[in-house]
C-alpha cells in the first residue's frame, strides 16, 4: 500500500491484512489505516470479530498473518507493554484496589516518571477529565460515567498514539452517555486519534470522521458516515444501518416548541421532527420505509411534504427503492403494487411526505 | 426468607450436621475438661514443652514462607496458563495428600540423607537434614504444600484477565503486574493459603518422625510422652499445643480478613 506523505493527515494507524483463526472466531484480510486526530469508528454486529481484533491490536493474542504499523513503526510482535495504544474497556477495568488516582498514575509509574511529575500529569489529567475531586475514592464506589472518565484518564495517562475505544458507551447509563461522547468528541478535537469500536450505528454516525463495517471477520467498507449511509457497499451494510435517507444540517427549535432541521446544503431542506435533541449540528435519518409517496398533493397530517422528480427506480427484494430529488435526494421503500398503482416512472411529478414523528435526528 | 413450614429433609439433614459437629468439638472438649489447671502449668513451665511448641511454630512458619517463594508463583502460571500435562502437573501438586505421610518421609529420607546430592550439598553448607531443623522444614512443607497451591490458584484465577491486560497495555512489565495486581488482588486466598499450609505443617508428625525425632516437635514429643508415660501425662502437652495453635489460627484469619475487608 503505497502512503502520500503530503497527504492532509499523517498515517497513524495501519492494519494490513491482518488474520487470526481463534477456535469459533475469526478475522481475515482485515485493513484499514486511520489518519492522525481521526476518529474512526468501526461499526459491526456482536460476534463479528471485532475483539478478535482489538485483541490483535493491544497484543493480547498474536495474529497468524497481517501486520499493524503504529506512527510508522510495526508493532505486530511486539510486546504488549510496549505498544502504545491505549486501551479503555467496556468495563472500565478499573484496579478495584487501588483509588482513582493510583489508577490514573499505573501507566506512568510503570514507565519509571518521576514522582512529582506523575502527581502533576494525574491532577491534570483528572481535572481535564473532570474526576479531580475523585482521586481518592475507590473505583467501587463510582458512578458508570465517572469511572469511565477514569479510565479514559488512566489511559491517556501513559500517553498512547491512538486511543482504542471498546463500546466504551455501552454500560452506561443514558445521561452519562451523551456527557461521555461530547468528552470523547473533545479528546479526538484536541488531536488525539481515535479506534472506536461500536455495534451501535447512531453511536458511530455521531462520533465518527470516518466508519469501516466489520462483517463476517472482515472490513468490508470504510467511508465516511454519511457515504456509509447513503451508499452502503454491500445489502449487509444497507441492513445493518437500515436508513438511506441522510441529512447534515443544523437543528433549531421553534417558538412553538418543535424542532426544525435545515439541511447545510444549498437548496434549503427543511425536516420538521418530534425529536428532543439539543439545538446545534446534527444528523437527521429517516427510513426509506416511513417515506409515503403520493401522486396527487395528499391530504395528510404529516408535516413535511416534499414535491420532487422521480430519478431512479431501484427494484428491491420487497418492492421498489424510489429515489425523487426533491431539493434533496429522498429515498422511499413501496410495494410492487404502489409502483403500479402511482404509475411510477423515471421523470414523473411525485409527492413524498414524511411524518414529524419518523425523522430522528442523532446530535453531534 | 420467610420459613412457612419446616422441611423434614432439613431437620434430618441439620441433625446429622450436628451429630457430626459434636465428633469433631466432644473429644477436644474432653481433653481440655480433664486436664487440671496444675498439670497445665506444670506442662507450660517444662522447658523440653515450650521449646518443642516453639519449634514446632517456628519451623512450619519457616517451611511456608520458603516454599511460598516457589509456590505463589507456580500458583499463578497454573492459574492463567494452559501448557502440555497440565492436569498432570496438577494431580502432582495434589500428591502429597493421598500418599501415607510415613510413606513421605521414607522417601524424602531417600533424597536427603548424607551421601545423596541434595544431602552432601547441605552438609557442605552446614545444613542437616536427618536430624535437624531443615529436615523437620522440609518435611513439614512436603505434605503441607498442596494447601498453599491450591489456595493460590484459586485466588489468581478468580483475578480478571482483563485487570492484568489492562495493566500490560499502560506499559507495566508482566512482575510488576504479577506484584501489583495479581498478588493483592488474590492476597486473600493467598494467606488462606498460607495459614492453611502452615497449620498443616505444624501438625505433621509422620513425615517429621522418620526424618527427625530430634530435635522434637511437639506432635512428636506427644508421641513420646503417650508411648512412654501414658494417657494422663500426655494431654497436658496436647492441651496447651492445640490451644496455642488455636489461638495462632484465629488471630492470622483476623488479620486476613480485615485486609481484605479493606481492600475490598
Amino acid at each position: 500500500m503505497s502512503r502520500d506523505e503530503n497527504a492532509a493527515g499523517r498515517t497513524m494507524l495501519e492494519v494490513d491484512r491482518l488474520a487470526k483463526r481463534l477456535g469459533e472466531f475469526s478475522i481475515s484480510n482485515v485493513s484499514f489505516t486511520i489518519d492522525e486526530g481521526e476518529y474512526f469508528v468501526l461499526l459491526g454486529a456482536s460476534g463479528t470479530g471485532k475483539t478478535v481484533l482489538l485483541e490483535t491490536l493491544t497484543g493480547v493474542i498474536q495474529p497468524d498473518s497481517g501486520r499493524v504499523v503504529l506512527a510508522g513503526r510495526d508493532i505486530t510482535r511486539e510486546r504488549m507493554q510496549r505498544r502504545k495504544l491505549g486501551i479503555v474497556f467496556q468495563d472500565q477495568a478499573l484496579f478495584p484496589h487501588m483509588s482513582v488516582g493510583r489508577n490514573i498514575a499505573y501507566g506512568p509509574a510503570s514507565s519509571g516518571m518521576k514522582r512529582s511529575d506523575i502527581e502533576k500529569l494525574v491532577e491534570s489529567l483528572a481535572s481535564g477529565m473532570g474526576i479531580g475531586h475523585l482521586l481518592d475514592r475507590g473505583p467501587a464506589t463510582l458512578s458508570s460515567g465517572e469511572a469511565q472518565r477514569s479510565a479514559l484518564a488512566r489511559a491517556l495517562a501513559m500517553g498512547p498514539d491512538c486511543l482504542l475505544l471498546d463500546e466504551p458507551l455501552s454500560s452506561l447509563d443514558s445521561g452519562a452517555r451523551v456527557e461521555i461522547r461530547t468528552l470523547l468528541k473533545k479528546l479526538n478535537r484536541g488531536g488525539m486519534t481515535m479506534l472506536h469500536v461500536t455495534h451501535d450505528y447512531e453511536e458511530a454516525v455521531a462520533l465518527a470522521t470516518k466508519i469501516g463495517i466489520m462483517e463476517n471477520g472482515t472490513v468490508v467498507q470504510v467511508d465516511t458516515p454519511q457515504r456509509i449511509l447513503t451508499h452502503p457497499g454491500s445489502e449487509f451494510v444497507a441492513r445493518f444501518v437500515g436508513i438511506r435517507n441522510v441529512y447534515r444540517g443544523r437543528l433549531r427549535r421553534e417558538s412553538d416548541g418543535t424542532s426544525l432541521f435545515e439541511s447545510g446544503s444549498e437548496a434549503p431542506f427543511r425536516l420538521e421532527t418530534l425529536c428532543e435533541a439539543i439545538e446545534g449540528e446534527a444528523t437527521a435519518v429517516v427510513r426509506s420505509e416511513d417515506v409515503t409517496l403520493s401522486a396527487y398533493r395528499p391530504d395528510t397530517s404529516a408535516r413535511n411534504l416534499f414535491e420532487g422528480t422521480v430519478s431512479e427506480i431501484v427494484p428491491a427484494r420487497r418492492g421498489a427503492e424510489v429515489t425523487i430529488d426533491a431539493g434533496a435526494m429522498i429515498v422511499a421503500m413501496v410495494t410492487e403494487r404502489s409502483v403500479e398503482a402511482l404509475g411510477l416512472e423515471r421523470g414523473n411529478r411525485v409527492f413524498a411526505s414524511i411524518k414529524a414523528s419518523a425523522v430522528r435526528i442523532i446530535e453531534g | 426468607m420467610i420459613i412457612s413450614r419446616i422441611e423434614p429433609m432439613h431437620l434430618i439433614f441439620a441433625a446429622l450436621g450436628g451429630a457430626l459437629l459434636l465428633f469433631i468439638v466432644a473429644p477436644l472438649a474432653g481433653m481440655f475438661l480433664n486436664v487440671g489447671k496444675a498439670e497445665l502449668s506444670e506442662a507450660a513451665a517444662d522447658p523440653e514443652v515450650t521449646g518443642s511448641i516453639r519449634l514446632t511454630l517456628l519451623s512450619s512458619m519457616g517451611a511456608t514462607l520458603i516454599a511460598a517463594i516457589g509456590a505463589v508463583p507456580f500458583a499463578w502460571i497454573l492459574a492463567r496458563k494452559d501448557f502440555p500435562f497440565k492436569r498432570l502437573v496438577n494431580g502432582i501438586v495434589d500428591l502429597p495428600i493421598v500418599i501415607p505421610h510415613s510413606a513421605a518421609g521414607i522417601a524424602l529420607l531417600g533424597v536427603l540423607a548424607p551421601g545423596t546430592p541434595v544431602g552432601s550439598l547441605g552438609e557442605r553448607l552446614g545444613v542437616t537434614f536427618i536430624g535437624g531443623i531443615a529436615g523437620i522444614m522440609a518435611a513439614m512443607a512436603f505434605v503441607s504444600i498442596p494447601f498453599l497451591v491450591n489456595a493460590a490458584r484459586d485466588g489468581f484465577a478468580a483475578v480478571p484477565v482483563r485487570l492484568e491486560q489492562a495493566a500490560l497495555n499502560l506499559g507495566a512489565s508482566p512482575l510488576r503486574v504479577f506484584l501489583t495486581i495479581s498478588v493483592p488482588m488474590a492476597w486473600r486466598s493467598i494467606i488462606s493459603g498460607l495459614v492453611l499450609m502452615w497449620a498443616r505443617g505444624m501438625s505433621e508428625f509422620g513425615a517429621v518422625l522418620i526424618i527427625a525425632y530430634h530435635p522434637m516437635i511437639t506432635p512428636v514429643l506427644i508421641y513420646e510422652r503417650f508411648g512412654a508415660f501414658g494417657l494422663k501425662y500426655a494431654r497436658p502437652v496436647t492441651v496447651l499445643f492445640v490451644a496455642v495453635c488455636l489461638v495462632f489460627f484465629l488471630a492470622l484469619r483476623m488479620i486476613a480478613g480485615r485486609r481484605s475487608h479493606v481492600e475490598g
